[in-house]
Protein backbone atom coordinates (compact mmCIF):
# COMPACT_ATOMS: atom_id res chain seq x y z
CA UNK A 1 0.00 0.00 0.00
CA UNK A 2 1.36 3.20 -1.50
CA UNK A 3 1.93 6.34 0.71
CA UNK A 4 1.43 10.35 -1.08
CA UNK A 5 4.72 11.76 -0.53
CA UNK A 6 2.99 14.08 2.47
CA UNK A 7 2.30 10.69 4.43
CA UNK A 8 5.69 9.45 3.74
CA UNK A 9 7.07 12.85 5.07
CA UNK A 10 4.66 12.94 8.04
CA UNK A 11 5.95 9.36 9.04
CA UNK A 12 9.59 10.36 8.81
CA UNK A 13 9.04 13.54 10.82
CA UNK A 14 7.35 10.96 13.55
CA UNK A 15 11.44 8.94 13.13
CA UNK A 16 13.22 12.20 13.71
CA UNK A 17 14.51 12.47 10.27
CA UNK A 18 15.49 15.83 8.71
CA UNK A 19 12.52 17.99 6.33
CA UNK A 20 12.30 20.79 4.28
CA UNK A 21 9.49 23.07 6.19
CA UNK A 22 5.92 22.86 4.38
CA UNK A 23 2.80 20.89 4.74
CA UNK A 24 0.25 19.94 2.37
CA UNK A 25 -2.62 22.02 0.92
CA UNK A 26 -6.18 21.57 -0.50
CA UNK A 27 -6.65 24.50 -1.98
CA UNK A 28 -4.77 27.63 -4.11
CA UNK A 29 -5.35 29.79 -0.76
CA UNK A 30 -4.21 27.29 1.93
CA UNK A 31 -1.12 26.66 -0.17
CA UNK A 32 -0.52 30.62 0.07
CA UNK A 33 -0.74 30.90 3.25
CA UNK A 34 1.30 28.09 3.62
CA UNK A 35 3.76 29.76 1.36
CA UNK A 36 3.84 33.06 3.65
CA UNK A 37 4.54 31.08 6.56
CA UNK A 38 7.55 29.24 5.07
CA UNK A 39 9.06 32.55 3.63
CA UNK A 40 11.39 32.92 0.58
CA UNK A 41 11.81 30.36 -2.70
CA UNK A 42 9.46 27.33 -2.83
CA UNK A 43 8.63 24.26 -4.03
CA UNK A 44 4.81 22.68 -4.92
CA UNK A 45 4.42 19.37 -5.66
CA UNK A 46 1.54 17.47 -6.75
CA UNK A 47 0.29 14.91 -4.19
CA UNK A 48 -0.90 11.92 -6.71
CA UNK A 49 0.37 7.97 -6.42
CA UNK A 50 2.11 8.33 -9.58
CA UNK A 51 5.42 8.84 -11.01
CA UNK A 52 6.32 10.91 -13.88
CA UNK A 53 5.02 14.13 -11.53
CA UNK A 54 8.01 16.68 -12.73
CA UNK A 55 7.52 15.64 -16.63
CA UNK A 56 3.59 16.23 -16.69
CA UNK A 57 4.33 19.65 -14.83
CA UNK A 58 3.10 18.50 -11.10
CA UNK A 59 5.90 20.07 -9.65
CA UNK A 60 6.47 23.87 -9.71
CA UNK A 61 9.12 26.38 -8.34
CA UNK A 62 7.48 29.71 -7.65
CA UNK A 63 9.39 32.53 -5.42
CA UNK A 64 6.49 33.64 -3.47
CA UNK A 65 3.35 33.42 -1.91
CA UNK A 66 1.54 34.53 -4.93
CA UNK A 67 3.25 32.58 -7.19
CA UNK A 68 2.35 29.59 -5.08
CA UNK A 69 -1.29 30.45 -5.02
CA UNK A 70 -1.28 30.27 -9.05
CA UNK A 71 0.98 27.32 -9.20
CA UNK A 72 -1.36 25.50 -6.63
CA UNK A 73 -4.31 26.50 -8.75
CA UNK A 74 -2.42 24.88 -11.81
CA UNK A 75 -0.99 21.69 -10.03
CA UNK A 76 -4.61 20.98 -8.12
CA UNK A 77 -6.41 21.22 -11.82
CA UNK A 78 -3.71 18.67 -13.40
CA UNK A 79 -4.76 14.77 -13.76
CA UNK A 80 -1.64 12.96 -14.10
CA UNK A 81 -1.92 9.53 -15.33
CA UNK A 82 -4.95 9.21 -14.18
CA UNK A 83 -4.66 10.20 -11.21
CA UNK A 84 -6.42 13.50 -9.44
CA UNK A 85 -4.10 15.42 -6.53
CA UNK A 86 -5.08 14.48 -3.51
CA UNK A 87 -3.10 18.23 -2.62
CA UNK A 88 -0.25 20.07 -3.29
CA UNK A 89 2.87 19.81 -0.69
CA UNK A 90 4.08 23.56 -0.37
CA UNK A 91 7.88 23.30 0.84
CA UNK A 92 10.97 25.66 1.04
CA UNK A 93 13.31 25.36 -1.37
CA UNK A 94 16.79 25.70 -1.25
CA UNK A 95 20.24 26.01 -3.10
CA UNK A 96 21.19 21.83 -3.27
CA UNK A 97 25.14 20.70 -3.32
CA UNK A 98 24.57 17.38 -3.53
CA UNK A 99 21.98 14.65 -3.79
CA UNK A 100 21.56 10.89 -2.26
CA UNK A 101 19.78 8.05 -2.74
CA UNK A 102 18.94 5.93 0.44
CA UNK A 103 15.98 3.16 0.22
CA UNK A 104 15.31 -0.15 2.15
CA UNK A 105 13.37 -2.75 0.54
CA UNK A 106 13.39 -6.44 0.29
CA UNK A 107 15.73 -8.25 -1.67
CA UNK A 108 13.72 -11.66 -2.50
CA UNK A 109 16.95 -13.51 -3.97
CA UNK A 110 18.80 -13.05 -0.48
CA UNK A 111 15.73 -13.73 1.63
CA UNK A 112 16.37 -10.70 3.39
CA UNK A 113 15.89 -6.63 3.42
CA UNK A 114 18.68 -4.24 2.27
CA UNK A 115 19.91 -1.17 2.07
CA UNK A 116 20.63 0.60 -0.77
CA UNK A 117 22.78 3.71 -0.79
CA UNK A 118 23.97 5.82 -3.76
CA UNK A 119 25.95 9.43 -3.86
CA UNK A 120 24.10 9.97 -7.25
CA UNK A 121 20.72 10.55 -6.10
CA UNK A 122 17.90 12.41 -7.59
CA UNK A 123 17.89 10.20 -11.02
CA UNK A 124 16.40 6.42 -11.44
CA UNK A 125 18.73 4.27 -9.31
CA UNK A 126 19.11 1.19 -12.07
CA UNK A 127 20.38 3.96 -14.40
CA UNK A 128 23.36 4.19 -11.47
CA UNK A 129 23.86 0.77 -10.95
CA UNK A 130 24.00 -0.01 -14.51
CA UNK A 131 26.64 2.98 -15.48
CA UNK A 132 28.52 3.79 -12.38
CA UNK A 133 28.12 0.45 -9.80
CA UNK A 134 30.57 1.96 -7.74
CA UNK A 135 28.60 4.29 -6.38
CA UNK A 136 25.57 1.78 -5.28
CA UNK A 137 26.37 0.65 -1.68
CA UNK A 138 23.87 -2.69 -0.95
CA UNK A 139 23.85 -4.17 2.65
CA UNK A 140 21.87 -6.59 3.88
CA UNK A 141 20.47 -7.78 7.30
CA UNK A 142 18.62 -9.26 9.57
CA UNK A 143 14.93 -9.37 10.77
CA UNK A 144 15.68 -11.26 13.47
CA UNK A 145 18.87 -9.37 15.68
CA UNK A 146 17.70 -5.87 16.14
CA UNK A 147 19.08 -3.86 13.52
CA UNK A 148 22.37 -2.25 13.90
CA UNK A 149 22.89 1.52 12.94
CA UNK A 150 26.41 0.27 11.30
CA UNK A 151 24.87 -1.69 8.63
CA UNK A 152 23.73 1.90 7.27
CA UNK A 153 26.90 2.84 7.95
CA UNK A 154 28.95 0.51 5.59
CA UNK A 155 25.94 0.82 2.76
CA UNK A 156 27.25 4.56 2.72
CA UNK A 157 30.91 4.05 2.73
CA UNK A 158 30.64 1.59 0.48
CA UNK A 159 30.00 4.65 -2.27
CA UNK A 160 33.22 6.32 -0.95
CA UNK A 161 31.52 8.63 1.30
CA UNK A 162 33.04 9.15 4.30
CA UNK A 163 33.90 11.69 7.35
CA UNK A 164 31.40 13.76 8.69
CA UNK A 165 29.34 13.63 5.91
CA UNK A 166 29.16 9.45 6.12
CA UNK A 167 29.08 10.70 10.32
CA UNK A 168 25.55 12.62 9.32
CA UNK A 169 23.77 10.27 7.05
CA UNK A 170 24.66 7.20 8.60
CA UNK A 171 21.64 8.08 11.29
CA UNK A 172 19.15 9.18 8.22
CA UNK A 173 19.28 5.97 6.59
CA UNK A 174 19.68 3.97 9.77
CA UNK A 175 16.29 5.74 10.50
CA UNK A 176 14.96 4.38 7.28
CA UNK A 177 16.32 0.74 8.00
CA UNK A 178 14.39 0.62 11.31
CA UNK A 179 11.09 2.30 9.85
CA UNK A 180 11.18 -0.56 7.13
CA UNK A 181 11.37 -3.02 10.14
CA UNK A 182 8.70 -1.79 12.57
CA UNK A 183 6.40 -0.64 10.30
CA UNK A 184 6.45 -3.71 7.95
CA UNK A 185 7.01 -1.86 4.49
CA UNK A 186 8.27 -3.36 1.41
CA UNK A 187 9.66 0.05 0.17
CA UNK A 188 11.00 3.18 2.46
CA UNK A 189 13.12 5.28 -0.10
CA UNK A 190 14.89 8.83 0.10
CA UNK A 191 14.97 10.19 -3.82
CA UNK A 192 16.84 12.86 -2.91
CA UNK A 193 18.40 12.79 -0.18
CA UNK A 194 19.96 15.64 -0.20
CA UNK A 195 23.20 18.22 1.23
CA UNK A 196 22.06 22.32 0.86
CA UNK A 197 24.87 24.58 0.40
CA UNK A 198 24.11 25.59 3.89
CA UNK A 199 25.52 21.91 5.34
CA UNK A 200 22.44 20.69 6.18
CA UNK A 201 21.37 17.13 5.07
CA UNK A 202 17.74 16.95 4.50
CA UNK A 203 14.71 14.43 2.89
CA UNK A 204 13.50 16.44 -0.21
CA UNK A 205 11.56 13.21 -1.55
CA UNK A 206 9.71 10.11 -0.23
CA UNK A 207 8.31 6.98 -1.37
CA UNK A 208 6.30 4.34 1.52
CA UNK A 209 4.60 1.25 0.23
CA UNK A 210 3.95 -0.92 3.24
CA UNK A 211 2.68 -4.05 2.99
CA UNK A 212 -1.32 -4.53 2.81
CA UNK A 213 -1.50 -7.33 4.95
CA UNK A 214 0.22 -5.15 8.01
CA UNK A 215 -2.62 -2.89 8.04
CA UNK A 216 -4.20 -3.89 11.00
CA UNK A 217 -1.28 -3.56 13.03
CA UNK A 218 -0.46 -0.32 12.27
CA UNK A 219 -3.62 1.06 12.45
CA UNK A 220 -2.65 3.67 15.32
CA UNK A 221 -0.03 4.82 12.34
CA UNK A 222 -2.47 5.02 9.85
CA UNK A 223 -5.33 6.44 11.55
CA UNK A 224 -2.16 8.92 12.78
CA UNK A 225 -1.47 9.68 9.07
CA UNK A 226 -4.95 10.04 8.16
CA UNK A 227 -5.36 6.91 6.01
CA UNK A 228 -9.14 5.88 6.06
CA UNK A 229 -9.57 2.38 6.81
CA UNK A 230 -11.53 1.97 3.28
CA UNK A 231 -8.93 3.37 1.56
CA UNK A 232 -7.42 -0.08 -0.61
CA UNK A 233 -4.48 2.33 -2.48
CA UNK A 234 -5.15 -0.27 -5.46
CA UNK A 235 -4.56 0.62 -8.72
CA UNK A 236 -8.82 0.52 -9.41
CA UNK A 237 -11.07 0.39 -7.47
CA UNK A 238 -12.33 -3.63 -7.04
CA UNK A 239 -14.77 -5.14 -9.53
CA UNK A 240 -18.05 -6.29 -7.64
CA UNK A 241 -16.23 -9.88 -8.54
CA UNK A 242 -13.25 -9.32 -6.81
CA UNK A 243 -15.73 -8.06 -3.77
CA UNK A 244 -17.70 -11.12 -3.72
CA UNK A 245 -13.96 -12.48 -3.57
CA UNK A 246 -13.41 -10.86 -0.44
CA UNK A 247 -16.64 -11.51 1.10
CA UNK A 248 -15.67 -15.54 0.14
CA UNK A 249 -12.56 -14.98 2.09
CA UNK A 250 -14.26 -13.17 4.62
CA UNK A 251 -16.84 -16.27 5.40
CA UNK A 252 -14.35 -18.81 7.79
CA UNK A 253 -10.53 -17.73 9.43
CA UNK A 254 -9.42 -21.69 8.14
CA UNK A 255 -6.69 -20.45 5.25
CA UNK A 256 -7.01 -18.36 2.57
CA UNK A 257 -9.50 -18.71 -0.68
CA UNK A 258 -9.65 -15.19 -2.20
CA UNK A 259 -7.04 -12.31 -3.18
CA UNK A 260 -9.30 -12.47 -5.92
CA UNK A 261 -8.69 -10.22 -9.31
CA UNK A 262 -10.98 -10.39 -12.47
CA UNK A 263 -9.65 -10.84 -15.54
CA UNK A 264 -11.22 -11.28 -19.12
CA UNK A 265 -10.60 -14.84 -20.13
CA UNK A 266 -12.54 -17.53 -20.17
CA UNK A 267 -10.42 -20.30 -18.08
CA UNK A 268 -10.92 -19.63 -14.38
CA UNK A 269 -8.06 -20.27 -11.85
CA UNK A 270 -7.55 -22.00 -8.51
CA UNK A 271 -4.03 -21.61 -7.85
CA UNK A 272 -1.75 -20.91 -5.07
CA UNK A 273 1.19 -22.29 -2.32
CA UNK A 274 3.79 -19.83 -2.06
CA UNK A 275 4.04 -17.98 -4.93
CA UNK A 276 2.74 -20.64 -7.11
CA UNK A 277 -0.32 -18.63 -7.78
CA UNK A 278 1.92 -15.78 -9.57
CA UNK A 279 3.92 -18.59 -11.18
CA UNK A 280 0.86 -20.43 -12.12
CA UNK A 281 -1.22 -17.55 -13.76
CA UNK A 282 2.01 -16.37 -15.92
CA UNK A 283 2.59 -20.10 -17.31
CA UNK A 284 -1.43 -20.18 -18.27
CA UNK A 285 -0.25 -17.11 -19.94
CA UNK A 286 2.91 -18.37 -21.42
CA UNK A 287 1.09 -21.17 -22.71
CA UNK A 288 -1.76 -18.52 -24.71
CA UNK A 289 -3.99 -19.34 -22.01
CA UNK A 290 -7.06 -16.48 -21.36
CA UNK A 291 -7.44 -16.41 -17.31
CA UNK A 292 -10.98 -15.30 -16.04
CA UNK A 293 -9.14 -14.29 -12.92
CA UNK A 294 -6.03 -14.33 -10.30
CA UNK A 295 -6.81 -15.62 -7.05
CA UNK A 296 -4.74 -17.19 -3.81
CA UNK A 297 -5.80 -20.10 -2.18
CA UNK A 298 -3.68 -22.36 0.24
CA UNK A 299 -3.43 -22.65 3.77
CA UNK A 300 -5.90 -24.92 4.04
CA UNK A 301 -9.15 -23.56 3.60
CA UNK A 302 -12.06 -25.16 4.41
CA UNK A 303 -14.24 -27.23 2.11
CA UNK A 304 -17.02 -24.53 1.92
CA UNK A 305 -14.63 -21.67 1.24
CA UNK A 306 -12.67 -23.35 -1.51
CA UNK A 307 -16.38 -24.03 -2.61
CA UNK A 308 -17.27 -21.13 -2.34
CA UNK A 309 -14.22 -19.19 -4.97
CA UNK A 310 -15.12 -22.49 -7.01
CA UNK A 311 -18.88 -21.12 -7.44
CA UNK A 312 -17.92 -16.99 -7.90
CA UNK A 313 -15.46 -18.20 -10.49
CA UNK A 314 -17.79 -20.11 -12.43
CA UNK A 315 -20.60 -17.92 -11.88
CA UNK A 316 -18.13 -15.51 -14.12
CA UNK A 317 -19.82 -14.77 -17.48
CA UNK A 318 -17.85 -16.61 -20.19
CA UNK A 319 -15.76 -18.75 -17.84
CA UNK A 320 -15.71 -22.42 -19.39
CA UNK A 321 -12.84 -24.24 -17.51
CA UNK A 322 -11.16 -23.89 -14.22
CA UNK A 323 -7.81 -25.21 -14.05
CA UNK A 324 -7.20 -26.11 -9.92
CA UNK A 325 -3.10 -25.76 -9.45
CA UNK A 326 -1.43 -25.34 -7.23
CA UNK A 327 2.73 -26.07 -5.85
CA UNK A 328 3.35 -28.83 -3.77
CA UNK A 329 1.77 -28.70 -0.46
CA UNK A 330 2.16 -29.65 3.03
CA UNK A 331 0.05 -26.70 5.27
CA UNK A 332 -2.87 -27.45 2.68
CA UNK A 333 -4.72 -30.93 2.68
CA UNK A 334 -5.13 -32.00 -1.38
CA UNK A 335 -8.59 -33.97 -0.45
CA UNK A 336 -10.36 -30.85 1.40
CA UNK A 337 -9.78 -28.77 -1.68
CA UNK A 338 -11.05 -31.50 -3.88
CA UNK A 339 -14.08 -31.91 -1.96
CA UNK A 340 -14.81 -28.08 -2.16
CA UNK A 341 -13.68 -27.77 -6.09
CA UNK A 342 -15.58 -30.26 -7.13
CA UNK A 343 -18.72 -29.45 -4.57
CA UNK A 344 -18.36 -25.91 -6.38
CA UNK A 345 -18.83 -27.49 -9.76
CA UNK A 346 -21.56 -29.60 -8.38
CA UNK A 347 -23.62 -26.54 -6.79
CA UNK A 348 -23.02 -24.49 -10.04
CA UNK A 349 -25.00 -27.57 -12.13
CA UNK A 350 -21.45 -28.46 -14.04
CA UNK A 351 -20.07 -31.64 -14.12
CA UNK A 352 -16.94 -31.58 -12.10
CA UNK A 353 -14.91 -33.73 -14.87
CA UNK A 354 -16.33 -32.12 -17.56
CA UNK A 355 -15.34 -28.41 -15.66
CA UNK A 356 -12.13 -28.78 -14.01
CA UNK A 357 -9.31 -29.02 -16.97
CA UNK A 358 -6.51 -30.32 -14.94
CA UNK A 359 -6.15 -30.24 -11.06
CA UNK A 360 -2.15 -30.14 -10.20
CA UNK A 361 -2.15 -30.34 -6.29
CA UNK A 362 0.76 -32.84 -5.44
CA UNK A 363 1.37 -33.11 -1.30
CA UNK A 364 -0.72 -33.55 1.90
CA UNK A 365 -3.32 -36.00 1.56
CA UNK A 366 -2.58 -36.28 -1.80
CA UNK A 367 -4.07 -41.07 -2.07
CA UNK A 368 -7.11 -39.40 -0.57
CA UNK A 369 -7.73 -36.25 -2.88
CA UNK A 370 -6.78 -38.51 -5.69
CA UNK A 371 -9.37 -40.66 -5.14
CA UNK A 372 -11.98 -38.00 -5.13
CA UNK A 373 -11.06 -37.10 -8.59
CA UNK A 374 -11.29 -40.28 -9.33
CA UNK A 375 -14.94 -40.94 -8.49
CA UNK A 376 -15.84 -37.51 -10.31
CA UNK A 377 -13.72 -38.26 -13.49
CA UNK A 378 -11.24 -35.52 -12.78
CA UNK A 379 -8.05 -35.19 -14.78
CA UNK A 380 -5.51 -34.91 -12.18
CA UNK A 381 -1.75 -35.18 -12.04
CA UNK A 382 0.89 -35.96 -8.94
CA UNK A 383 4.55 -33.49 -8.85
CA UNK A 384 5.73 -35.51 -11.44
CA UNK A 385 3.99 -33.04 -13.83
CA UNK A 386 5.42 -29.51 -13.28
CA UNK A 387 3.12 -26.23 -12.13
CA UNK A 388 4.09 -24.81 -16.01
CA UNK A 389 3.35 -28.56 -17.86
CA UNK A 390 -0.07 -28.58 -15.84
CA UNK A 391 -0.88 -25.28 -17.11
CA UNK A 392 -0.31 -26.06 -20.72
CA UNK A 393 -2.69 -29.11 -20.29
CA UNK A 394 -5.24 -26.83 -19.24
CA UNK A 395 -4.87 -24.38 -21.84
CA UNK A 396 -4.80 -26.91 -24.40
CA UNK A 397 -8.39 -28.61 -22.94
CA UNK A 398 -9.76 -25.02 -23.06
CA UNK A 399 -9.33 -25.31 -27.01
CA UNK A 400 -11.44 -28.84 -27.25
CA UNK B 1 -26.88 -42.15 10.01
CA UNK B 2 -25.71 -38.76 7.91
CA UNK B 3 -24.32 -38.04 5.01
CA UNK B 4 -22.74 -35.58 2.77
CA UNK B 5 -21.05 -35.65 -0.79
CA UNK B 6 -17.89 -37.25 0.56
CA UNK B 7 -18.49 -38.15 4.37
CA UNK B 8 -21.03 -40.35 6.28
CA UNK B 9 -21.12 -40.38 9.58
CA UNK B 10 -22.82 -43.41 11.34
CA UNK B 11 -24.13 -43.07 15.14
CA UNK B 12 -25.39 -45.84 17.19
CA UNK B 13 -28.65 -44.92 18.74
CA UNK B 14 -27.31 -45.24 22.19
CA UNK B 15 -24.68 -43.44 21.98
CA UNK B 16 -26.86 -40.59 20.22
CA UNK B 17 -28.85 -40.34 23.17
CA UNK B 18 -26.27 -40.74 25.97
CA UNK B 19 -25.82 -37.35 27.05
CA UNK B 20 -22.04 -37.37 28.13
CA UNK B 21 -21.15 -39.54 25.14
CA UNK B 22 -22.60 -36.37 22.69
CA UNK B 23 -21.27 -33.83 24.75
CA UNK B 24 -17.36 -35.43 24.55
CA UNK B 25 -18.28 -35.45 20.61
CA UNK B 26 -19.31 -32.24 20.80
CA UNK B 27 -15.78 -31.19 22.18
CA UNK B 28 -13.85 -33.56 20.00
CA UNK B 29 -14.93 -32.69 16.39
CA UNK B 30 -12.88 -29.46 15.46
CA UNK B 31 -15.54 -28.59 12.68
CA UNK B 32 -18.45 -28.87 14.62
CA UNK B 33 -20.09 -31.84 12.91
CA UNK B 34 -21.97 -32.75 16.30
CA UNK B 35 -24.10 -30.51 18.00
CA UNK B 36 -26.06 -31.31 21.44
CA UNK B 37 -29.73 -30.76 21.47
CA UNK B 38 -31.80 -29.01 24.26
CA UNK B 39 -33.10 -32.63 25.45
CA UNK B 40 -29.39 -33.60 25.37
CA UNK B 41 -28.85 -36.01 22.66
CA UNK B 42 -27.48 -35.80 19.14
CA UNK B 43 -27.65 -33.45 16.77
CA UNK B 44 -25.55 -34.03 13.19
CA UNK B 45 -24.19 -30.75 11.46
CA UNK B 46 -25.24 -31.98 7.94
CA UNK B 47 -23.88 -28.89 6.61
CA UNK B 48 -20.52 -29.43 8.51
CA UNK B 49 -20.18 -33.03 7.20
CA UNK B 50 -17.95 -32.54 4.12
CA UNK B 51 -15.65 -30.25 6.50
CA UNK B 52 -14.56 -33.53 8.72
CA UNK B 53 -11.11 -33.62 8.50
CA UNK B 54 -10.52 -37.56 9.62
CA UNK B 55 -9.26 -37.22 12.56
CA UNK B 56 -10.87 -39.65 14.03
CA UNK B 57 -10.83 -38.41 17.68
CA UNK B 58 -15.01 -38.89 17.94
CA UNK B 59 -14.43 -42.66 16.83
CA UNK B 60 -11.86 -42.68 19.77
CA UNK B 61 -14.25 -41.19 22.11
CA UNK B 62 -17.15 -43.70 21.67
CA UNK B 63 -16.84 -47.02 22.75
CA UNK B 64 -15.62 -49.04 19.86
CA UNK B 65 -17.50 -49.13 16.48
CA UNK B 66 -20.52 -47.29 17.88
CA UNK B 67 -18.99 -44.35 15.68
CA UNK B 68 -18.25 -44.55 12.28
CA UNK B 69 -16.99 -42.27 9.40
CA UNK B 70 -16.71 -43.76 6.11
CA UNK B 71 -15.56 -42.13 3.02
CA UNK B 72 -17.85 -42.07 0.54
CA UNK B 73 -15.85 -42.04 -2.38
CA UNK B 74 -14.10 -44.98 -1.33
Amino acid sequence: MRFYEYEAKQLFRQLRMPLLKGRVAKTPAEAKTIAEEIGGPLVLKSQVLSGGRMKAGGVKFPDDPAGAEQAAKEVLALEINGHTPRGVLVEERGPVAQEYFAAVTWDGRAKAPVIIFSDMGGIDIEEVAEKHPEHVGRVHFSTIVPFNPFRAKEAISATGVSGSELNRLTPIVAALAEAFLRYDLTLAEINPLARLEDGRFLVLDGHVDMEAEARDRHAKLLDDLGIGKDETREARPPTEFEIKGAAVDATDHRGVAGNVKEFDGDLGLVIGAGGGSLTLFDAVRNHGGKPANYCEIGGNPSVQKACGLTKLILSKPGVKKIAVMMNVVSNTRVDIVARGVIKGCVESGRDPGETIAIFRIPGAWEDDGFKILEKYGVEYCDRSVSMYEAAGRAVAKMSK
Amino acid sequence: MADGMFIQVEVDDAVAKDKELVKKLVEVCAVDIFAQKDDGSLEIVRPNLDECVLCDLCVQAAPTGKVRVVKLYE
